[in-house]
This record gives C-alpha cells, sequence and structure tokens, in this order.
C-alpha cells in the first residue's frame, strides 16, 4: 500500500562466496526466519526495501498534515487532545520506520532530501486535503483502518527490523481507528447537518482508501518478487477485498449510505462486490496530479528549511557543552 | 542540502521498578540530553517506562552474524548446565 510505484532492479552475482551467502539468505526465507541487519542479502532485496520502509516513514510524517490542518478548529477540548496525540503517534512512526530503514546502509538525510526533492513517493491518500471536520472521522475509520490492514501482515515481514518497527506501531494504530470511528459516531447520532457531513466524508474518501491498497494484483509487476521474500505476505486484491468486507457493515451500523452503488453481499463468494475502481485517478495521483500533492510537499519543504536553525542550534550548543567539558577536564 | 547529522542514540527503557532495561529502539539527537528528552516523548508516551538509558550507538559493539555458529553452538550440547540434566530420587526435597 506504501508501495504503489516500486521498481526492482534484478542484481545478478557472479562472486562464489555470495552464492553461498545467497544460499544461507534463501535458506533463512524458506524456513521463515528473519534476515538481520548484519545478514548478507542480496542487492535487490536490500534495495527493495530501502525504498518501501523510506516511503512507509515518509507517509507517516506527510500524514500528519491532512490532520494537522484541523488541530486548531477541533470542536471540543477532548477532540483536540485526542487528534494532538494521534498526530504525535504518526510522527513516532516515522522514526521508528526511518530507523529501520537506516540499518539497511541508508541515511535520514538521503531519505528526506529524496522526499524534499520530489523523488521519494509517499502513500497517494495523503494526497487529499481535509475539507470538514468529518473528515478527521474518515481518516481514522476508514485510512488507518486500512493501514491497519496492510500493517498487521507485515509484522511478520522476513526483514526483523521492519518487523519489530511494525508490531510496536499496530499495538498504537488500533486507538486511530476507534476514536475515527468514534467520531463519526458521534456525527451520525448528532443533528442531520453533522451526519450530512459524515456521508460527504465518507463519500468523498471512500474511493481513495480502496486505492490505497495497491494496483490491481493482475497489474501489479513486483507483488510476485516481494511474495517469494516474505516481504509482502497478502496480495493487493485480497487486502482490499477483506477491508471492504470488513467496513461496509461498519457503514452500515453508522446509518450511512454506502459509498458505492455497486457494493452488494454475493452468497455465493461470502465477499461483497464492488464497482470498477477508477485506476486513471490513482496513477495521476502518483504521478504527482492529486488535488494537493505540491502543497504536501511545499509543507514539509518549509518545515525542513525553517527548522534549520533548530537543528544547527542544537549541535552548536552540543558542541560547546562538550568543548567546556574537556577544558574543564584538562 | 546535506548538513550535520545528529548522531544515533540507543534507548534502552526500564518499564517498571525491579525489571531490566530494554532496547527499545533508536533515534538521532544532538547530545546526550536531547536523546533523553526524546526518548521519553517517542518511547514512553504510554506509560512504558519509568527510566531511560540513551547510549551513543557507536559504543555499542556487536557480534559478528558470521561468528554466530562458532560463538554459541558449543553451548548446544553442554546440557549438564540445566538443572533438568540430574534425576535425583522423589524422596529428595527441597532441590
Amino acid at each position: 500500500m506504501y508501495t504503489q510505484a516500486l521498481d526492482l532492479s534484478q542484481a545478478t552475482t557472479d562472486n562464489a562466496s555470495d552464492h553461498e551467502a545467497n544460499d544461507r539468505f534463501e535458506a533463512l526465507i524458506a524456513a521463515d526466519r528473519k534476515i538481520e541487519p548484519q545478514d548478507w542479502m542480496p542487492p535487490a532485496y536490500r534495495k527493495t526495501l530501502v525504498r518501501q520502509i523510506s516511503q512507509h516513514a515518509h507517509s507517516e510524517v506527510v500524514g500528519m498534515l491532512p490532520e494537522g490542518n484541523w488541530v486548531t478548529r477541533a470542536p471540543s477540548l477532548r477532540r483536540k487532545a485526542i487528534l494532538l496525540a494521534k498526530i504525535q503517534d504518526e510522527g513516532g512512526h516515522g522514526l521508528y520506520l526511518y530507523a529501520a530503514a537506516e540499518t539497511l546502509g541508508t541515511s535520514r538525510d538521503q531519505m528526506v532530501d529524496a522526499l524534499l526533492a520530489g523523488r521519494a513517493k509517499y502513500s497517494s491518500i495523503f494526497n487529499y486535503p481535509t475539507l470538514k471536520w468529518a473528515d478527521i472521522g474518515a481518516i481514522g475509520w476508514l485510512v488507518d483502518g486500512a493501514a491497519i490492514m496492510n500493517q498487521v501482515p507485515l509484522c511478520r515481514c522476513s526483514y526483523g527490523p521492519y518487523a519489530r518497527a511494525m508490531i510496536r506501531i499496530c499495538k498504537e494504530e488500533s486507538f486511530h481507528q476507534r476514536q475515527g470511528f468514534d467520531l463519526m459516531l458521534s456525527l451520525c447520532r448528532g443533528t442531520p447537518k453533522q451526519k450530512a457531513m459524515a456521508q460527504d466524508a465518507l463519500n468523498r474518501w471512500w474511493w481513495p482508501v480502496v486505492m490505497m491498497f495497491g494496483p490491481s494484483d493482475s497489474a501489479s509487476i513486483n507483488s510476485a518478487q516481494t511474495m517469494k521474500w516474505g516481504i509482502k505476505r497478502i496480495s493487493n486484491d485480497a487486502l482490499r477485498q477483506k477491508f471492504i468486507d470488513a467496513t461496509v457493515p461498519q457503514i452500515e451500523l453508522l446509518g450511512l449510505a454506502l459509498p458505492d452503488a455497486e457494493l452488494r453481499w454475493n452468497a455465493q463468494t461470502g465477499h461483497y462486490d464492488h464497482g470498477p475502481i477508477d485506476w486513471s485517478e490513482l496513477d495521476r495521483v502518483i504521478a504527482g496530479h492529486g488535488p494537493c500533492n505540491r502543497e504536501r510537499l511545499a509543507a514539509r519543504v518549509n518545515a525542513h528549511e525553517n527548522g534549520a536553525w533548530v537543528r544547527e542550534a542544537a549541535l552548536a550548543h552540543a558542541r560547546k557543552q562538550s568543548a567546556r567539558a574537556v577544558g574543564v577536564a584538562a | 542540502m546535506s548538513e550535520a547529522e545528529f548522531p544515533l542514540w540507543e534507548v534502552f527503557v526500564r518499564s517498571k521498578q525491579g525489571l531490566d532495561h530494554k532496547h527499545c529502539g533508536s533515534l538521532h539527537a544532538a547530545d546526550a540530553q536531547m536523546a533523553l528528552r526524546m526518548a521519553r516523548d517517542v518511547y514512553t508516551r504510554r506509560m512504558e517506562g519509568v527510566s531511560i538509558w540513551v547510549v551513543p550507538s557507536v559504543a555499542i559493539t556487536a557480534s559478528l552474524a558470521e561468528e554466530q555458529s562458532t560463538d554459541f553452538d558449543p553451548m548446544a550440547d553442554k546440557i549438564y548446565r540445566h538443572p533438568t540434566f540430574y534425576e535425583l530420587p522423589d524422596e529428595v526435597k527441597n532441590m
């Protein structure tokens, strides 16, 4: 889901000792064991993980922006405190993931530079605007709900640091979804205007969320390799279907209208049928032409540039303190 | 856009009185005090800890993955180090 635009380069090695190391790597994968930072790994495995984990980290940090948009306008202190706590968590999740990516030989600077220069991607969903307060509810309920669906199998990913980061993230993520649904419930049980706001948010967020799971399996050229390596555990379509099946009853519980006229329970398959997904929209958003791509990137660039003096001051202070300590010791 | 990076610190948290500090992750910070404050903010939001240690990552020396079997396999056949290796008569109490 956070890797909708992966591309792999198939590196080949002819070195004899690499063959031995490769056998050890294959054996670990086949035995469903973990690969750790010090273990030998194929260059393509390393490269795809750097790409996937760093883009996942970027997604967390960029994801703070659409929600940050409503912090000053939360309707109550309780909702504000909850929203702040969620946004703090997302920052922390970004950290866990950057840390995991750094174990693969990339640096924080390299990853941040790639994001700010527009070379690195992040989840398409964060390129949509939060137009109303109800969007905050829809995001927690649907976007985090979809994220959880993707992240639970990632807890079993073959790369140790990534799997461990995912376990920590999953523990924190479930409150994100529950607070979002709680928010939607309040609106749906409120005034007709509040319920209409909730319906509007569902209508606008539904398809972008469904697209979060990435291209259809038949169109996803990289899934086979990442599945072989134990990085991806469940296919895009399977996850997407699981999410839809779990969410439709929740929509009905809220008393909201289904956002897709073709959503219908299919007794034979035991799943919900749904309408066609407009893949051209996903392509456009990934290519940089979504509603907020430019705004998101500009916000990140500004934050980085405007925060430079803080980073410089912190380093200068640290150097001064350690120079003083040496001076005192001498 | 490169600048001097903050060094990396490993974070250890004692979850409650009486337990060991456990490694729970890492973070970049300019100095030890900043590392401690940030570790508190990131790793103890849900009361996961009563005490934090931060250690510069460069201070950590690790055993080598390639030497894992030479380092640790010899322990596998020294089962006499375990109490269960010794079968004593039932009559023996308090052992």
